[in-house]
């Protein structure tokens, strides 16, 4: 399984550490995400998954440790300078986070409206409607909109500002299998078209496997790190459960977890 | 040796003063985004329609309501003493220089500073505040800003409107119920006001609790829990703390300057 400095990490965590209270969510989580790949976060609930997205957008910030992305470390920047950075991230949150009161199009165009876009507004969000598949979605409200649409909303919106990392919380959850394959061929396709680094938090260990090209498996406040293979046939029994859990392998479930 | 009411007291006192600390950073925060551009005109025209025009008729309606009780009070007592003609500067006094300013005050803060608390709170839930962040667009700037202003803005309106609907149903019941001569009523509400004192006085207060009630929802929704449980608790503390605000504030202000 890979070390966490790699060479071509476009991000890196190192050494993070981080409680909620009294709960200790990480302690000394290293890992990185490699330029240009498909990073999958994988993790029990309550794992930090999601937290390990906030840490890298700086919406959270750790106890202790260091996070670099694209080479520059965010833990102590000013909220300026973070912006700066924030400006090369995208984030698709796992509700969308689509504010109900402006329309589809109006949500995808307010990242250029407020960053003063030089180019035509119109064009770059039917662009990235289209990109997704909902070319005639910009007149709706978030409320009108299905799950799934929801979720490629967020996306358009994420990608608008041609970042180089997008972070995904959670695309799959609430989909049915159909919406599933839909969205993440849409990943897959945006991220070797666009060349971005996607990092994706998941429960979904199917669409895992298909297109993670690395997996950072969440555990003890730690990270263990590998392709869906290493991680599959890994030692560590709670490992090779979470992946056989899902599937039709030989699986025995925790003392107590039947009753 | 431990003892509960000494710990529980200082821990209270520690979040007051933790509180009290938010707070004077969230203002800051306010007066931050006042000064920066952009101008976020259209945003703070729908905030005036919502909480303005939208709580017209509720103020309108109540304004007459107190205004036709303090008629009929204010003629049952005064015409024991022979003094029916003072009936117009009662009912304009009080409702100028008292009612107008804190009835509207608690009025619009159950209509529309619970109403401003939840959607706040609600944004923080669904993550749309995080979503703003992530897109580098500072939350106090295009959401809570155009909030707090209107309500500064927009209160010494309604309060305006709330005193002209009272005199006018002191004025319905006095005159045209009870008899009173409607010169007499004008004639003696027109004596007994002093527009510096009484009017500019009463408009004043209407602005700081528009102030008051602005900052109390904006703060209350911004540090909302991120739960329904969490959204419901900012909308009922919104409510509470803004109302009893407005009356102790009242005191003061009436204590200090004689407004």
């Amino acid at each position: 399984m890979s070390d966490a400095s790699s060479s071509e990490a476009h991000v890196v965590l190192r050494e993070v550490s981080l409680a909620f209270g009294r709960r200790r969510v990480f302690d000394g989580l290293s890992c990185s995400f490699p330029r240009g790949a498909i990073s999958v976060i994988l993790g029990g609930s309550g794992a930090g998954k999601s937290t390990v997205l906030r840490l890298i957008g700086r919406l959270q910030r750790p106890d202790r440790g260091e996070i670099f992305v694209a080479g520059q470390e965010i833990t102590r920047l000013s909220d300026r300078r973070v912006n700066e950075v924030r400006g090369r991230l995208g984030m698709m949150f796992q509700g969308g986070a689509l504010l109900d009161s402006l329309s589809v199009f109006e949500n995808v165009a307010l990242p250029l409206r407020e960053r003063e876009h030089r180019g035509d507004v119109a064009q770059e969000v039917r662009r990235r409607l289209e990109a997704v598949g909902l070319p005639d979605a910009g007149p709706l409200l978030p409320s009108q909109l299905s799950g799934g649409m929801v979720k490629r909303v967020a996306l358009a919106r994420a990608l608008v500002g041609d970042p180089e990392i997008v972070l995904c919380d959670e695309p799959f959850s609430g989909l049915d299998p159909v919406n599933v394959r839909r969205v993440e061929a849409l990943l897959e396709r945006l991220a070797r078209d666009l060349g971005i680094t996607l990092i994706v938090t998941s429960h979904h260990i199917a669409s895992s496997r298909r297109m993670a090209e690395q997996i950072v498996f969440l555990q003890d406040g730690r990270a263990v790190v590998g392709t869906p293979a290493e991680l599959e046939a890994s030692p560590d029994r709670r490992i090779g459960d979470f992946f056989r859990a899902d599937g039709e392998g030989p699986f025995t479930l925790p003392e107590g977890a039947a009753a | 040796m431990r003892v509960p009411f000494v710990e529980d007291t200082g821990l209270r006192a520690l979040q007051f003063i933790e509180e009290l600390g938010k707070t004077a950073l969230f203002m800051g925060g306010i007066l931050r985004s006042l000064v920066l551009p952009p101008v976020r005109v259209r945003r703070f025209v729908n905030e005036l329609y919502d909480i303005g025009v939208l709580s017209l008729l509720l103020v309108g309606g109540s304004g007459i309501a107190v205004g036709m009780v303090l008629g009929l009070q204010g003629y049952n007592t005064l015409v024991r003493f022979g003094a029916e003609q003072s009936l117009g500067a009662v009912v304009g006094l009080a409702v100028i220089r008292e009612l107008g300013p804190v009835l509207t005050g608690l009025l619009v803060t159950g209509r529309a500073g619970s109403a401003m608390a939840a959607e706040i709170g609600s944004m923080v839930t669904n993550e749309q505040l995080d979503g703003l962040r992530m897109m580098a667009i500072d939350p106090m700037h295009l959401v809570v800003t155009p909030k707090m202003v209107a309500m500064t803005a927009v209160m010494p309106l309604l309060s305006a409107i709330f005193t002209c609907a009272s005199i006018f149903g002191g004025w319905l019941v006095g005159v045209q119920l009870l008899g009173l001569d409607g010169g007499v009523y004008l004639s003696s509400l027109e004596d007994a006001v002093d527009f510096n004192d009484d009017v500019l006085g009463s408009l004043l207060k209407a602005v700081v609790f528009g102030a008051l009630v602005g900052l109390i929802a904006t703060f209350r929704g911004y540090h909302a829990r991120r739960s329904a449980a969490g959204v419901s608790a900012a909308t009922t503390s919104t409510v509470v703390v803004s109302s009893v605000a407005i009356l102790i504030v009242d005191y003061f202000i009436t204590a200090l300057w004689g407004v």
